[in-house]
């Protein structure tokens, strides 16, 4: 089980990252620095504590930098300065090759738009993770078929993604994630390109599987309904900001400020307006 | 009038370096030329040893292979036997090694050119200039030199070809690789896949449908250079043609013509079914 620890991160954009790191750390904001030295800023001064076993929300609007923010976890996205820690250990410090083998035994991760490849079969998708440790393929074939059962898509595991629906295509994704047996899943936007219903059963399957398995997943989103329906801790983030981090009744009850106070009635507001 | 004074010519300088890369360096070129030579000698053999009706054939299933269709592969047979019926089977024999060795050569050069170009920016940076040169240049420009280091015959033929024949190769091998979705490939990033693993198990299997039109001009633009690398001394369907235009014999010329427009339409074909059946049905690739 993992504690992910965030530490202080910074991402600038830009040619000159440096000028614009100075200024983000002496508390200029995102337009006064991109005004100034040309960068746009990522993040800023984000710190977070992850704790294991928990499904943590990282909830902003576009532009926000939650999907920016959720690469650093598996450093697909270098920090311009801070720190990632897994169980106290600085992944920053990973070579290459270390860098793999975390990516392959500790983090997996599902994707907007599925990041299926197309070329592989359902089954040769599900299985990648465990293909690349150089799992021999009658034991991966094993894994995958469990977990493409465990997400309802038995029978399908020859055909092609472009044979699937959408929210057929994210189950494969979540296979793929699952079967990769890390204990710490990103899921950037998952839901986010499939229609209300099979969202909403993606969202139960979800909590489903939280339940018998206890990972950690990291969840972006950035509708405050999926937010609150998975999330047994929210952070909210703005222009690059951590505004406020709490359980789904701290942001309801207790808006850190206007900002989250705005989403929060938007949404008290829609069953009305439904009226 | 622009000012003599202001003259400068490269013409000595490229000329002397000419001069000493023959008289200095030609042992290297004839080493060189040897090995080509030696190769396409080995393709011409198998081909023209072959009976006309195992080579048509052969060609048949590529086109069934690549196409599945059996209007292809039936208008393939003909066309193929018809050249035979028009007396250049040996010809074409002889054309399609010269051809078939460039292309091997290319791909050899071109692929992993291409992926190096799609990787790294300053490769990129000197690549693309220099194939703007060689696709500009006047190939009778090299073909000179290629004349002076290799001599007569069929090598100075094919690097001619080559030059002329790898940079669309190179430039849909970059692009065809630039292309694949980025998510894809950070998605087995994400996973743990190693440079090599994505690049071979992820990104060359995506962008095997842009390689392979690369390749297709390739063939073509290779077909295309058989005329002129006649004139250096290749055999072949060019060396009729050019036969054909010197003597004023214009029936020769158009059968050779026709010889040359054939092979191109069922490479072309193959190359192209080869490239397509990947993108519409992966089931294939």
């Amino acid at each position: 089980m993992a504690d992910i620890e965030i530490r202080n991160v910074y991402k600038i954009f830009g040619q000159d990252a440096k000028a614009a790191l100075a200024m983000a750390k002496e508390g200029l904001n995102k337009s006064e620095i991109l005004a100034r030295s040309g960068c746009s800023v990522g993040l800023n001064n984000v710190s977070l504590t992850i704790g294991a076993g928990k499904i943590f929300v990282i909830m902003g609007l576009s532009g926000s930098g939650k999907s920016t923010l959720v690469r650093h976890i598996n450093r697909l996205i270098e920090p311009t300065s801070g720190e990632v820690a897994f169980d106290g250990n600085n992944i920053l410090d990973l070579d290459a090759k270390a860098l793999r083998t975390f990516r392959m035994h500790r983090v997996s991760m599902v994707f907007q738009s599925f990041a299926l490849m197309p070329h592989r079969t359902v089954l040769q998708n599900v299985v990648y993770g465990q293909r690349v440790r150089g799992l021999p393929k009658a034991e991966a074939r094993e894994i995958g078929m469990k977990w493409i059962e465990t997400v309802g898509l038995s029978g399908y595991d020859a055909k092609f993604p472009h044979q699937l629906s959408g929210g057929m295509k994210q189950r494969v994704g979540l296979a793929r994630a699952l079967a990769a047996d890390t204990d710490v899943i990103l899921m950037d936007e998952a839901f986010s390109a499939l229609d209300p219903l099979i969202r909403a059963d993606m969202q139960d399957q979800l909590l489903q599987l939280q339940q018998n398995l206890s990972k950690t997943i990291v969840f972006i989103t950035h509708d405050l309904d999926e937010a609150l329906r998975i999330g047994s801790e929210i952070a909210i983030l703005k222009d690059g900001q951590v505004v406020q981090v709490g359980t789904p009744d701290d942001i309801l009850e207790r808006p850190a400020n206007d900002y989250v106070a705005r989403f929060v009635q938007r949404r008290q507001g829609r069953p009305e307006a439904h009226e | 009038m622009f000012p003599d004074s202001l003259n400068l010519s490269i013409r000595g300088p490229v000329n002397d370096f000419i001069q000493a890369l023959v008289s200095g360096y030609g042992w290297v070129f004839k080493a060189i030329s040897a090995v080509i030579l030696k190769a396409v000698l080995y393709i011409e053999w198998i081909l023209r040893g072959l009976p006309w009706w195992v080579v048509i054939l052969i060609f048949m299933a590529l086109a069934w292979q690549s196409s599945k269709r059996w209007p292809l592969t039936v208008v393939v047979g003909v066309l193929l036997f018809f050249v035979g019926v028009l007396g250049l089977w040996d010809l074409t024999m002889q054309t399609l090694a010269l051809m078939l060795m460039a292309t091997i050569v290319s791909v050899v050069i071109g692929v992993p050119m291409g992926i190096l170009v799609a990787k790294s920016r300053v490769m990129r940076n000197i690549t693309l200039p220099v194939l703007d040169v060689m696709q500009t240049m006047p190939s009778f420009v090299y073909l000179i030199p290629a004349l002076m280091l290799f001599g007569l015959g069929k090598v100075p033929a094919i690097l001619a070809t080559i030059i002329y024949a790898v940079p669309p190769l190179i430039r849909l091998t970059d692009l065809g690789i630039r292309q694949v979705d980025h998510e894809v490939v950070e998605a087995a990033t994400a996973f743990g896949g190693s440079p090599n693993q994505i690049l071979f198990g992820v990104e060359l299997p995506l962008a095997t449908p842009t390689i392979m039109a690369g390749l297709n001009q390739t063939i073509m633009m290779a077909l295309s250079m058989v005329v002129v690398a006649s004139m250096i001394g290749a055999r072949g369907l060019g060396e009729q043609v050019l036969n054909g235009i010197q003597t004023l014999d214009v029936g020769k010329g158009l059968e050779a013509g026709i010889g040359i427009v054939i092979l191109a339409i069922v490479l072309d074909r193959i190359t192209q079914g080869f490239g397509k059946s990947r993108t519409e049905d992966p089931r294939n690739g």
